[in-house]
């Protein structure tokens, strides 16, 4: 089954919406403003009654895979169940009906819960203080990376490179990248683990942060997390966390605690904030007393029992965001976090490691597994073995799809060739982690005995495996004017 | 505890399945010296009493009537169609991941496509991405476009740019050595001119003047635009500006104390390679049925790490979703009456306004379509009063323009009706 679009759905003359009138006597734009001014042909928009918009996203919602329907062992990604309480919590009016520019004394039941959130994260990760502004995990990695820059200049110490693991999320480099340094990759030894002779030899007095992943996304925890700390603190530099892998060891240990200086955090993926198809995320981020004056401003400040915003911070980084953040993600992972309190959050964080150990144990002997065990939330497998049977990854990923899971995160990390990496979580139980290995079982023996069919999945979804190449070759033929389909948009045909 | 599903006994099955006898075998890699006795927060709450305790918080808050709302500067209060929140509401949709599998998640990626499509119409250009975080870092993100696309380093930013715009354009330029300068005359150093419009004090700029101004100059136009003046307005693409961005808010979402909120981008077609961000295409299966994938991935982090042309790996899916929920339930018409009601009123309002001893148009020159700038006596005890009256006056725009002291903007939609109207201009002038 497909949709059709909106545009192709759209009849001239269907029922426009009833809208308020003016009400008050005064003139109409086109009245009042030079015509240069005006818009000279109406947009194309569809034009739908609402009971045919209802079905129409009803008829798309059908069409995807969703957490609240199917099991997402997407590696690094944390697809935990989303308590519906928290979205009840943030579209209290309360919460959703604020204007951000309402004076101080107005808000302060928001700015206590951003204040709270914010001591709720430092006790989580370790650190002294935390900005809620980042819209996005990248959008952190970017804010944590500008302020230890700031705090190098303050000192006068022009610092241009940021080491970056082989094994690491590419928003890594891409986020040091954007702050003007240049990268420098550390290789991965054969355990899977940082190479501390390959770090060694990279770390120079031009090194401005080493980022780390921990446990990494080979779902590894780097057992030399303290000497890597010392050996980049000894050279002035500072280590930053990416906290995509947080869920691994809530109240187990903190990345503060392992002498990370900079910690950022994805509220989508361990603080239980809806994913809705691709965001709205919060990144927010962690810093050691050292950072803490170039934190984005305003903070939010207690003081005789009011809490302010302080925007006089002559160090900041300046704003990474307008406003405060994402303020209904806050609402959400502060609702989880009260729901869930220290004793929650640690059994989350144990249950999701063993939950991982035990479908490791459930896929060997199917899968390849590079790396020895045990992992902590997350592990890597490769469909390498496969190879034999013209057998990738993608093809036992859609093979998935066709047995009502969703995917692995596939091909990567980029280390591991056919790489499958798995992260269940703590929301699933042990019979959903059964029926998924009984799926990759499945998978492996059709491999065996009929590829073919494991070559066309997915056969049960509503459209087969989609032709990306011949997508992205069409837009250069439009890009190049040798075609006049934009392929990236719907556009009327003219007669 | 909440959310858990493992029962002790499941535990005790996983374990041994595993051939370890305890969970400490599992984590032998954690250094001793790291490990916590306990996490250091209260202990989990009952929903009921969790629920009690955000409840407690929301209402500590004071949240004034849509109808009595007339401050804006970047937010604003909208009809929100109901239509909205129930298709953001479903499940499919606000728990669905980024749609990395298309064949499982085509109403995601159709949706978003949808959203392209409605932003490339909205904005006149040829091509918009799948959305950005707000529209703070639309306009830092078409800025970098701009400077890689010309290899010039200065950004100019003409006229009132929403001061919070200007400073996270200044964050972002600030690492990479791009500089960012308050003015109108583009020189050969110039990468893009950035001017909104209506600009941040709700004034119409001379949009054609100063695209003009920019190309002269060798430089790009980036347009900032309030996406419902545009069912009146000049679109960036009738103009000829090369990139429009905007913030998204008003269409279909809640203030929500400032987010989230979605941004958007659109551009012409010989810019397509440097958008930032996500983009979705039409694609077929080999039964020949369409689909939409994520595509011209080749630009984005995953692929190019250092060499991206952004490290933005997500969109704002689901604020887009209830911005195509609303521009489709609205139509070309309804938008139009939207943008027409809330000219109607604010004209109305500023010309009773205008009328009170003392009050006066803060530049009487200059057209605005629903958020004006007035000069009135003594700003804070004015919207002190108006706030025990239930209003929630206009913006003080001197904490961001020294030069506009006294100065307070004015926002008025469709949801402040006539009666609110006259209220607000009664207890003004009291």
């Amino acid at each position: 089954m497909t949709e059709l679009l909106s545009f192709e759905l759209s009849r001239p003359g269907a029922q426009a919406p009833r809208l308020p009138e003016a009400g008050v006597s005064a003139p109409a734009s086109t009245d009042v403003l030079p015509k240069e001014a005006l818009r000279a042909r109406p947009p194309d928009l569809p034009r739908l009654s609402e009971p045919e918009i209802m079905r129409h996203y009803s008829r798309l919602a059908s069409l995807n895979y969703s957490i609240s329907e199917q099991f997402y062992p997407l590696g690094s990604c944390t697809m935990k169940y989303n308590p519906v309480a928290n979205e009840v919590a943030a579209s209290l009016p309360g919460f959703a009906g604020l204007h951000p520019y309402q004076d101080e004394e107005t808000v302060q039941g928001a700015l206590e819960l951003m204040w709270r959130l914010e001591r709720a994260l430092c006790a989580v990760v370790g650190v002294d203080r935390v900005t809620l502004q980042p819209a996005a995990g990248a959008h952190g990695e970017w804010t944590a990376l500008r302020m230890i820059q700031a705090y190098h200049r303050s000192r006068g110490d022009k610092r241009t490179e940021v080491l970056v693991p082989d094994s690491a999320h590419g928003t890594n480099p891409a986020s040091a990248a954007l702050s003007g340094f240049s990268v420098v990759e550390v290789k991965s030894g054969p355990d899977g683990r940082i190479s501390l002779t390959d770090l060694e030899s990279k770390l120079s007095p031009r090194v401005a942060a080493l980022m780390l992943t921990n446990p990494n996304t080979l779902g590894l925890f780097e057992r030399e997390i303290l000497n890597v700390a010392e050996m980049v603190h000894a050279t002035g530099a500072m280590l930053y966390y990416d906290g995509a892998n947080l869920n691994a060891f809530m109240g187990v240990c903190r990345p503060g605690d392992m002498g990370f200086d900079a910690v950022h955090m994805n509220l989508h993926k361990t603080f239980t904030t809806p994913h809705g198809g691709g965001g709205p995320g919060a990144g927010p981020v962690g810093v050691k007393a050292d950072l803490v004056p170039f934190l984005p401003h305003p903070t939010v400040e207690k003081a005789e029992g009011e809490f302010k915003l302080d925007h006089r911070r002559p160090q900041s980084i300046g704003r990474v965001r307008s406003f405060y953040g994402n303020f209904g993600m806050l609402v959400r992972a502060y609702t989880y976090v009260l729901a869930m309190g220290g004793d929650g959050l640690t059994q989350a964080s144990l249950d999701a490691v063993l939950s991982a150990n035990y479908l490791r144990k459930q896929v060997e002997g199917l899968l390849d597994l590079p790396h020895e065990g045990p992992c902590m939330h997350e592990f890597v497998a490769s469909a390498h073995n496969l190879a034999p049977q013209g057998i990738k990854a993608l093809d036992v990923a859609k093979g998935l799809l066709d047995r009502d899971f969703y995917a692995p995160t596939i091909y990567f990390p980029l280390v591991v060739p056919e790489a499958m990496m798995v992260e269940p979580t703590e929301t699933e139980s042990k019979a959903t982690l059964d029926a998924f290995a009984g799926a990759v079982k499945e998978i492996v023996e059709l491999a065996r005995t009929d590829p073919a069919t494991l070559h066309g999945a997915p056969h049960r979804l509503p459209v087969g495996r989609l032709d990306e190449v011949g997508t992205a070759r069409q837009i250069t033929s439009y890009l190049t004017g040798s075609s006049e389909e934009p392929i990236l948009r719907w556009k009327r045909v003219r007669k | 505890m909440p959310y858990l599903v493992h029962s002790p006994q499941d535990r005790e099955e996983m374990l041994a399945a595993i051939g370890v006898e305890s969970m400490d075998q599992l984590l032998v890699d954690i250094p001793k010296s790291l490990r916590l006795d306990e996490l250091k927060l209260a202990n989990g709450l009952s929903e009921f009493d969790t629920m009690a305790q955000v409840q407690e918080l929301a209402a500590r808050n004071r949240v004034f009537a849509d109808r009595l709302t007339f401050r804006g500067g970047g937010v604003y209060r909208r009809f929100i169609p109901t239509a909205v929140s129930a298709v953001t509401g479903k499940p499919e949709f606000y728990t669905a991941y980024t749609p990395y599998q298309p064949e499982a998640s085509q109403g995601t990626l159709q949706a978003i496509f949808e959203f392209q499509t409605l932003i490339a119409e909205l904005t006149g250009l040829d091509v918009a991405n799948a959305s950005l975080y707000d529209g703070a870092t639309a306009v830092a993100e078409a800025s970098m476009m701009a400077r890689v696309q010309t290899g010039r380093d200065e950004v100019l930013v003409a006229g009132y740019l929403h001061p919070e715009y200007l400073e996270v354009l200044r964050a972002f330029g600030e690492g990479r050595g791009m500089k960012v300068r308050r003015g109108d005359e583009p020189t050969d150093k110039t990468a893009a001119v950035v001017f909104q419009q209506p600009d941040f004090l709700g004034l119409l700029v001379d949009a054609r003047a100063l695209t003009d101004r920019a190309h002269a100059a060798g430089a790009l136009a980036i347009a900032c635009v309030d996406p419902i003046s545009l069912a009146v307005l000049a679109p960036p693409g009738e103009y000829g500006a090369d990139i429009a961005v905007g913030e998204g808010q008003q269409l279909g979402l809640a203030p929500s104390f400032g987010g989230p909120h979605v941004g958007f981008i659109a551009c012409r077609k010989e810019l397509v390679r440097r958008l930032p961000g996500r983009l979705i295409g039409t694609s077929h299966d080999s039964q020949g049925r369409r689909g939409f994938v994520l595509t011209l991935t080749a630009r984005e982090q995953h692929i190019r790490r250092e060499k991206a042309t952004s490290n933005i790996c997500t969109n704002h899916s689901l604020c887009a979703l209830a911005a195509s929920v609303y521009l489709t339930y609205m139509g070309e018409e309804g938008l139009r009456q939207v943008a027409e009601t809330s000219f109607k009123r604010a004209h109305y309002l500023a010309e009773r306004l205008s009328k009170l001893p003392g009050w006066e148009m803060a530049f009487p020159e200059r057209q605005f379509l629903n958020e004006f700038p007035m000069i009135v006596p003594k700003p804070r005890p004015l919207l002190r009063k108006l706030a025990k009256k239930g209003i929630l006056g206009g913006l003080e725009v001197s904490r961001w323009f020294r030069e506009l002291k006294g100065v307070v903007t004015f926002t008025c939609t469709e949801v402040n009706d006539p009666a609110a109207l006259d209220l607000l201009v009664e207890v003004a002038g009291s």
